[in-house]
Formats: C-alpha cells, structure tokens, sequence
C-alpha cells in the first residue's frame, strides 16, 4: 500500500507538513482562519537538531502494537490504514506507550487520542505531502 | 477444524483475529460465563467516569462475530475440561467438542479472608461490568466509600466513583500506593496528587473486622465507617479448569512462546496464564490487556496452523488519573537514572548497556519509543543515549536506522 515516507536528507524542517496537517484536519476552509493565532497540534512532527531534521508521523504498522495494545478497542486497520476512533478512545495513554515511533499523541484537550490516518478523512492524498516543498516527504508505494 | 474459545475479552478476541488471519472457513465457537457482547474491562471505571457507555466499551463492532464465522454461547460457564477426549462440559449440561481448544479464563479478585466481611453492607469487587453497575447502583452524594487496595484496580474505581460521592477512604498495607508499578518517589508524588484531589489515604494499615458499616483497623485500630465498600487487594489467575485437566500451572498457567499449555491443542492467554516476561528473563504472571490480546493471537496462529511465537512479553502499564498520566514498563533492576522537573518525574532502568525498564509521571509523550528500546533489548550504545535521555525521540538512533524506519529502507540495502 502507498505510504507516507520520509526522506530526511532532503528535508528543510521548513515545518509547511505540520501546518497543512493541522489545516486539513481542522475542519475549516480557510487556512488563515485555521490556525492565525491557534498552537498548532499536527499529527506529523519534525524532529531537528543541528543540521539534522525529519518528520515523523504514523507508519501504518503491518503488525500496529497501539491497535494491538488499545484498551477500548478504539483502534482499527482498515485497507492498511490505522484509524483511531475518538469515539471510543477514552484518553488511557496506552497506544503512546506502545508505538515504536512516538507517533500517536493527545488531541486538543488531552482526553482522546490523535494520529496520521494519511488524510483518508480529508478527502485526498495526505496534506503534508502535497505542502512539502523538497520532495522530503513523500507519499508512494515502497 | 473446530475451534472453541473459553472467554470473551481481549485473550479470546486476539485468538479470534489470530486464527481467522489463517483460517478463514474453521468453525470458531466463543463460550462465556458473562451474557454480553465483548466489552473492554478495564473501561469500567471509565464507565462510572462518564467518560464512555456501554455501547462504546464493546471492544469490537456489533457485527464482530458475524463478521469472524463465531457462533457464541454467552451466560454459560465451561464446568470441565476433558483433554484426553478433547471436549468440555457446559454448566447447562451440554458437551462441546473441540480439535483446538483456547482458555482465556481470566483472573478473579482477591478478597482476603477477614473477620465479619460477611457482615458488611454494600460490598463489592470491581473486575466485571456487572461489579460495577452493583457498586454504582448504590453509590449517592453522600456515600462514605471505603477501598481496600491502593493498587491500579482500587485507584482506578476511586477515579470513576469520586464525583459521585461525598467521600473515598482507601487502605492499604503496602507503604505507598500503586506499589506493583512505582517506586518510593513515584508513588510519593501520586498519593500526593490523588490526595489533592480530595482521596483519603491510609497507608501501611489493613481491616481487622468488619461490621455492617464499619471496618476496624489492624494496626491503629481506629474505626472508619462507610455506606459502600470495595474490595481491590489483587487479582488471582482462573487455572482451576486448566490445572483439573493436567495443564502445568505455577501461579498461573504455564504457556510456552506458542502460549501452549503442556497439554496438546490446548492453548492459554491473558490473565489466567504465566508466560515469558522477556524484562525479566522469566515466566511471570503478567496480568495486562496488551498482553492478554498478543498472547490470543499468537495462540490463535497457532491453532490455525501457522507458526507463530509470541517472545516480547513485558510489564506495561500506562494509567492516567484527571488527565494526570503515568507510564511504566519493564523491570526496575540496574542503575536508576531520575529526574524531576517540575511536576514531571522520570525515572529509567538501566542494565547491562540495555534499558530494563522506566516509570514516567506527568510527561508521557513518546514514552512508546523507551519501550522499544525495552523490547528489542537495544544495546544502548548504539544510540544516542544522553539525548534520548532527555526526551525519546527518533533522532538519537543512526540515520540509517532511521531510514529503516520512516523511509522504507529494507535491513539490507540501508
């Protein structure tokens, strides 16, 4: 299945991907609108240090330990994605403790859980791919 | 093929995925004494908490046995398992065959036996859905709780039933509370912080005797008075079935890296079995739903042929009280590397160049990369161990680890 991948030599840690995450998943139509004065919570996150900088968002695990390790049974893969279903999710953490790559984090408030789901909600290929302005990320089969 | 599956949480559905991965025709039949649809049980305080229904604790979809070949028979309990015939009998009288047999019998509470428990009005377990309708069928605004059990089951109720009641006493005879997860200092800042919240503590002390409303301290002898009572000292694992059909049994069932039991075709997970605790280097009980679910799945494989192991097993916990947050995994054996910054605690396990184990309060984000480190016994020189250190992140790995990681890159050619 096609995958977001991260090329982190081309990376500019220009940070576009985790504020078109944050706009696709707003909800809103306008961007500016979106997120002008609002602390961003994307689910793909840059990590950088000295000349070093990648993005790390969920990797869509074929064997996933947070689908795996979630107590409510929140979470569920469907074609290859890993989907969370805030629904059910009760905020109990245990999908952090369990992901390999520390990619699944507390939505705003802190009482559900939110992670990558390649913007099949969002209507198109995944945001942060289409705002990347290297090719660092990319978004292909692998 | 016959399947049959003795329970109906998270053991008995990872056995399900993991056989219907391998087998999509076998004929799966579910037997369990509760009359419901698969819930999650540890949601049960989340369920007092309001913070879920019961419609939403099913831990799988309506349409989940349909959808799996399961036919189930719920509110029925397996009195006997005969492995030389390989059949069970049912309390209602009937046998059911099997060619692979799972038990996911699941563990009950412990109640130490105590002087007049009879006696006391309104007592309770708090295990199961009905445990915790019965509790909060009687909880009011001005019920005085008293739970015995400062551990994770007895502070979790304390969490779901605090809002609901005028007060919550808990006793326990450890020291210090969630004795089984934190350390000193760890479990110091969390009575402090529970206690903040409004919980009673008395620590180091147990129950005596108790009357219809009273229960008399062991070592004060002081006399507290409650409307409710809950009994949370410890679970024990279900392995009289297993263990009256010859299965080898310590504290739990014994299962090997298939979670086979000693008997032929009969399979074992969660609660009611003691597999290998890879942090420990020992088979341990390891009471845990994450658990509970790859130990099911595995023996699920298994049973539909396929090869599997299941050799990754550890101590995981991750438990939060009023968005307060606590990690811990693995065993706190080796050097202790702490720190406190603010109302952030950390404390990580290290040994023999690896990382054993850690106990995270406040901060939990990414913790999930530590016990990566735990779990694939990373040689912690390997990595950058002072910066991740301070925070897990991806970057204290080597670039080409990291390539394996986010871009794809296959072992080899990385």
């Amino acid at each position: 299945m096609k995958r977001v991948y991260v090329q982190e030599q081309w990376c500019l840690a220009c940070h576009l991907c985790e504020y078109a995450c944050a706009f696709a998943n707003s909800g809103q139509k306008d961007m500016s609108k979106a997120l002008k004065g609002v602390k961003i919570n994307p689910r793909i996150r840059i990590e950088e240090r000295d000349n070093i900088s990648f993005a790390v968002n969920c990797r869509h695990c074929e064997e996933p330990l947070c689908q795996k390790s979630c107590i409510s049974g929140a979470i569920s893969v469907k074609d290859g994605v890993v989907h969370i279903d805030q629904d059910k999710c009760v905020g109990c953490y245990t999908c952090v403790l369990a992901c390999p790559y520390g990619a699944i984090m507390p939505a705003d408030g802190g009482h559900v859980m939110q992670k990558c789901e390649l913007c099949t909600a969002n209507g198109g290929e995944p945001a942060c791919v289409a705002a990347c302005p290297n090719r660092a990320i990319v978004f292909e089969e692998r | 093929m016959k399947y049959v599956i003795i329970g109906n949480s998270a053991g008995a559905i990872g056995c399900i995925e993991g056989i219907r991965r391998h087998d999509k025709a076998g004929h799966i039949v579910l037997i369990s004494a509760e009359p419901y649809h698969t819930y999650s049980r540890p949601l049960i305080s989340y369920l007092l908490l309001g913070a879920t229904d019961e419609q939403r604790m099913k831990y799988r979809p309506d349409d989940f046995y349909q959808q799996n070949g399961v036919e189930t028979i719920l509110g029925v309990a397996v009195s006997k398992i005969d492995a030389a015939k390989k059949q069970l009998k049912l309390s209602d009288g009937h046998t059911v065959k099997y060619d692979k047999l799972l038990a996911a019998t699941g563990s009950t509470p412990f109640v130490p036996p105590t002087k007049g428990l009879e006696k006391a009005a309104n007592a309770f377990t708090f295990m199961t859905l009905d445990d915790a309708k019965a509790l909060d069928a009687v909880l009011t605004p001005t019920s005085r709780v008293l739970v015995v059990g400062a551990g994770l089951i007895g502070l979790k109720c304390v969490e779901g039933i605090l809002h609901k009641v005028q007060s919550v006493t808990v006793v326990d005879l450890a020291d210090r509370v969630l004795s089984s997860i934190l350390n000193e200092k760890g479990a110091a800042i969390m009575q402090q912080y529970l206690a903040a919240k409004g919980v009673n503590f008395i620590m180091g002390d147990c129950v005596a005797e108790f009357g219809k409303n009273t229960a008399r301290l062991q070592n004060s002898g002081q006399k507290l008075e409650f409307d409710a009572l809950v009994m949370a000292v410890g679970v024990r694992p279900n392995t009289q079935l297993l263990a009256d059909a010859g299965a080898e049994t310590d504290r739990g069932v014994l299962v090997d890296e298939h979670c086979q039991t000693s008997l032929p075709d009969v399979y074992a997970a969660g609660d009611c079995t003691q597999g290998y605790d890879m942090a420990a280097g020992e088979k341990r009980i390891l009471a845990l739903l994450p658990n509970a679910y790859l130990q099911g799945e595995c023996a699920g494989a298994n049973m539909a042929g396929a090869e599997k192991e299941f050799t990754t097993g550890l101590a995981m916990n991750s438990i939060g009280f009023w968005g307060r947050h606590i990690m811990t995994a693995g065993v706190y054996e080796g050097k202790a590397l702490e720190e406190t910054d603010g109302d952030n605690y950390k404390c990580l396990f290290v040994k023999d160049n690896r990382l054993v184990g850690f106990i995270i309060i406040g901060d939990v984000a990414r913790a999930g990369i530590y016990t990566a480190l735990i779990r694939e016994q990373k040689p912690l020189d390997e990595v950058d161990f002072e910066l991740i250190k301070t925070h897990p992140q991806l970057m204290a790995f080597s670039r080409r680890e990291r390539a394996q990681m986010l871009a794809g890159a296959k072992e080899e050619e990385a």
